[in-house]
């Protein structure tokens, strides 16, 4: 499942139709949402259904690429007695992407973040996405909960709270984050300082990198960390 | 243990003097930064004069381009120090503070382990990757090459 760059693929349109079921679908999500690894028990219980089901469920999510599974003994004790080791499921690290008509934005993006790195015009790419940000922050309705938190979901960033800060789970330029780094996380970071602006939030936005999230965290005004 | 260490090369053309206001932020950040650098895993080397860090060399005969030398226990403890740590924060500024340049402004090659490598190697490994691109004896991040099997000779 590579990144999309054509026609989508069998196995891709197979993966999206799976969600279609709402049992699956909640499992998924599910998954997703817990940032880790999760038990069958655990996600049974989540989504509402027997245990027997939702591990049928989950290794169907895992035969479509959606989840990974691993086995590992979850107590203290070794040996004869210990038990089986629990099957736990997280989400795959590759992508599922499919776009009818095919569009094949992913191409364009990566050839455009190569001319901006080659003309070096990082602080034009910085002011762009600062202003999409700004529009995109003045457009969001005001009611329904944080408008912070519900911008930055509806934006794939899958925002969780963490202590004082709102951290974001998913990188949503992964791939063009991972070849481009000091460019993208940047553009990132304006965008999202953007956002916050737009919506008049009190917040703001700093880079905090760490493996396995997006770099850039959300923290309150005051906070000079 | 590994038999090799990898050393990294960058360059930058300062686009004010080191000391005015326009390279402030800069400047605030050399002392952080390099803390970071010296506590990260896999840090092993880095060039330094007594100021604690190598902004006074000058090796060119552009003497606005500074040079960053470095040795470093694995590519992905270096990749770890540059992208995934507060070092990515102050990269972004880069075009504030440095002009772009058209040739290679990185290098990455392995050393022996224990080795440290010269300024005049380091521009050696620039203009070899200008002139050849990515290989084994210098290259990039999007373009790396296994550390070398078997002993260090």
């Amino acid at each position: 499942m590579a990144a999309m760059d054509g026609a989508p693929t069998d196995r891709d349109l197979a993966a999206i139709g799976l969600l279609q079921d709402p049992v699956r679908r909640a499992l998924y999500e599910h998954v997703v949402a817990a940032g880790g690894e999760v038990s069958r028990n655990q996600a049974a219980e989540a989504a509402a259904v027997g245990r027997g089901l939702a591990a049928f469920h989950l290794d169907k999510l895992v035969e479509a690429g959606l989840l990974e599974a691993t086995f590992r003994r979850l107590g203290e004790r070794r040996g004869p007695g210990a038990g089986r080791p629990a099957k736990l499921y997280r989400r795959a690290a590759g992508e599922v992407a499919a776009s009818l008509p095919p569009r094949t934005y992913e191409t364009a993006a990566h050839l455009l973040a190569e001319a901006v790195e080659q003309t070096g015009a990082d602080l034009e790419l910085q002011a762009a996405a600062r202003r999409a940000g700004v529009r995109a922050g003045r457009r969001q309705p005001r009611e329904g909960g944080p408008a912070v938190e519900r911008l930055l979901a509806a934006r794939g960033y899958e925002p969780y709270r963490d202590g004082a800060a709102l951290r974001l789970r998913n990188c949503p330029f992964a791939n063009l984050s991972g070849e481009f780094p000091v460019l993208v996380c940047a553009m990132n970071l304006s965008l999202i300082e953007g956002l916050l602006e737009g919506l008049g939030a009190p917040e703001r936005a700093v880079m905090e990198p760490a493996p396995g999230r997006c770099c850039v965290a959300i923290i309150s005004k005051d906070n000079q960390d | 243990m590994a038999t090799h260490q990898l050393a990294q090369v960058n360059i930058a053309t300062l686009r004010y003097p080191l000391d005015g206001p326009e390279l402030a932020g800069f400047v605030a950040q050399l002392e952080p930064i390099n803390a970071l650098a010296d506590a990260a895993p896999g840090f092993v080397w880095r060039l330094q004069t007594e100021d604690g860090d190598a902004t006074a060399i000058r090796p060119f005969d552009d003497e606005r381009i500074m040079v960053n030398l470095s040795v470093w226990a694995s590519l992905e403890a270096l990749r770890g120090f540059v992208y995934a740590s507060r070092h990515l924060g102050v990269m972004r500024h880069r075009r504030s503070w440095f002009t772009r340049m058209a040739d290679p402004y990185l290098a990455l090659w392995w050393v022996p382990a224990g080795t440290i490598p010269t300024v005049a190697e380091a521009k050696e490994r620039l203009q070899l990757l200008a002139r050849s691109g990515p290989t084994p004896a210098a290259f990039t991040f999007r373009d790396p090459f296994p550390e070398p099997a078997g002993a260090s000779r």
